[in-house]
């Protein structure tokens, strides 16, 4: 289109037509954007977790487990009843069967009982001394190894320590690791953490920190 | 031609006798004759809106020799769609989205001690596999049919979209009993969905509103069930069958197309 004299580059038409394209798009980003990262905000917000007591250690044998409901989640929306509720498996370290390196989160092996293959809640079986899935089958070992069926990687667990003050051993944030127990941070179920698995899924923002002076891969 | 009997009327709605004389039509629009107020209802809305031939376009189309009954069957989805609208709306009325109790117990009050509360739920439930099997079935027919080809590629991606919204419906309605059922599932569904290489596991933060099932991930899910999905829905219906009407609709493939008929002096005069 021709301008209106010698030179223009910009015509007022096309001017007033940007203007007003940009008026609009600039009000519908004002609402868009702002609801938009309102409803992606949880993604990046690391959640909270607190120290939870789980009774003296002289409850907790090392050749078995005793289960513990804790509360998986406690942003500021607090718990909301049995749907923020996991169970975990808890037992003594005993160094003749743990061989992963010991420091002052694992005197107490706490597995969570969410499957590695889709999340289905596993069962503790003494008499075969086996975790078994309810749903494809997987069987978990007394480490938490996978001893057959389709899961990808061992079972997650919890850091756990002792509280002086209270007497009381406590669960503190959940793990995942891999085949040789290294302790990564939380992946979801079906991701595996040896090889290139640690790579196709990368650390979440949302997972809890790791207690202070761990060593944890990302 | 016999008359019916003039109805009571009061003296304003009596249709005026004629004024002597040939009047060539004048006075007739100052009558109201009650029998045409419907008529002088629409007539009113369309002059000023013009939507008679929009309606005409939209049902009154020529459609090829041929058709059958597998062409109802995107008609049919669509009549899915709106039983799950209606009865979802209404549902909504007694449906509370509270993860700690609430939602199990507000579904368990439809569907034992509202009235007609178990059938609305019913409607909802099994109208919910109606719906994927007739979108499923529609999808073959067009497929089968040859009906996605040129000119109705677009018609054919956006009627994969709403495949794929209708699938998210499902499973976004799945998790609202609250149930035993509904939590696992949803849980095992949300962890195949972060099995997707690098982006899964944000993708399930995202559904469930931070690292884990969590007190908002219900409300999360009723919000895109109830209000997010069924909206882009409905919008992309809408360009569906527009597009359905623009281009009319395709002939079965069994029907050869007529040859082009030749003038023939002798016979066609
Ligand atoms: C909410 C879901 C859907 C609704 C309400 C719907 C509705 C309709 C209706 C009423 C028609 C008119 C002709 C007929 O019924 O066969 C139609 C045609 C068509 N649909 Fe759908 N549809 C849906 C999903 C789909 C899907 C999943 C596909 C394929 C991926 C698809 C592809 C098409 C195509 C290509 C046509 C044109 C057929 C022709 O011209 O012969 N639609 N749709
Ligand atoms: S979820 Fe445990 S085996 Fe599939």
């Amino acid at each position: 289109m021709p301008g209106a004299f010698e030179g223009e580059t910009v015509t007022r038409r096309r001017f007033m037509v940007g203007v007003a394209n940009g008026a609009g798009a600039l009000a519908a980003a004002a609402f868009t954007l702002p609801a938009l990262a309102f409803a992606v905000g949880p993604v990046f917000s690391h959640e909270q977790w607190t120290w939870q007591p789980i009774g003296p250690s002289s409850d907790f044998p090392n050749d078995n487990f005793v289960t513990r409901v804790i509360q998986i989640q406690q942003g500021p929306l607090g718990a909301a009843g049995n749907v923020n509720n996991t169970l975990a498996y808890v037992r003594t370290r005993n160094p003749a069967i743990d061989t992963e390196p010991e420091d002052q989160y694992n005197h107490w092996i706490a597995l969570s009982s969410r499957c590695m293959h889709l999340g289905c809640p596993v069962r503790w079986t003494p008499a075969a001394a086996r975790f078994i899935c309810p749903c494809h089958g997987g069987v978990y070992d007394i480490r938490g190894m996978v001893a057959g069926g389709p899961p990808v990687r061992p079972l997650d667990r919890f850091y756990t320590r002792f509280n002086h003050a209270t007497g009381l051993v406590e669960v503190g944030p959940r793990y995942s690791v891999n085949s040789e127990l290294r302790r990564f941070s939380p992946r979801y179920p079906g991701e595996p953490l040896d090889g290139i698995g640690q790579y196709l899924y990368p650390r979440q923002f949302a997972q809890p920190k790791p207690p202070p002076g761990v060593s944890q891969k990302k | 031609m016999p008359r019916l009997p003039a109805p009571p009327l009061p003296k304003g709605l009596r249709p005026r006798p004629k004024p002597p004389g040939d009047d060539n039509g004048a006075g007739v629009a100052d009558t109201l004759d009650p029998l045409e107020a419907g008529v002088t209802a629409v007539d009113w809305i369309d002059e000023r809106t013009s939507l008679t031939p929009v309606g005409r376009w939209l049902l009154f189309r020529k459609v090829p020799r041929g058709v059958n009954w597998y062409y109802t069957l995107g008609s049919a989805t669509l009549f899915a769609f709106l039983n799950q609208a209606v009865t979802g709306v209404f549902l909504a009325m007694y449906y509370r989205p509270d993860a700690s109790g609430g939602a199990y117990e507000s579904v368990r009050y439809i569907t034992t001690d509202a009235f007609l509360g178990q059938f609305v739920r019913g409607m909802h439930k099994w109208g919910a596999s109606v719906m994927i099997i007739l979108i499923f079935l529609h999808m073959g027919r067009v497929f089968f049919f040859g009906a996605y080809k040129y000119p109705r590629e677009l018609t054919w991606i956006i009627g994969v979209v709403l495949l794929i919204l209708t699938l998210a419906m499902g499973f976004t309605g799945y998790l609202l009993p609250l149930d035993q059922r509904a939590y696992w599932a949803t849980v095992v569904g949300v962890n195949i969905n972060a099995g997707g290489p690098f982006i899964g596991p944000y993708l399930s933060n995202f559904l469930f509103g931070g690292a884990d099932f969590g007190a908002t991930t219900l409300s999360r899910f009723y919000a895109i069930h109830m209000l997010i999905i069924p909206g882009a829905i409905v919008a992309l219906i809408g360009a569906h069958l527009y597009l359905v009407t623009k281009l009319g609709i395709t002939a079965p493939p069994w029907l050869k197309a007529e040859p082009e008929k030749q003038f023939q002096p002798e016979t066609d005069v």
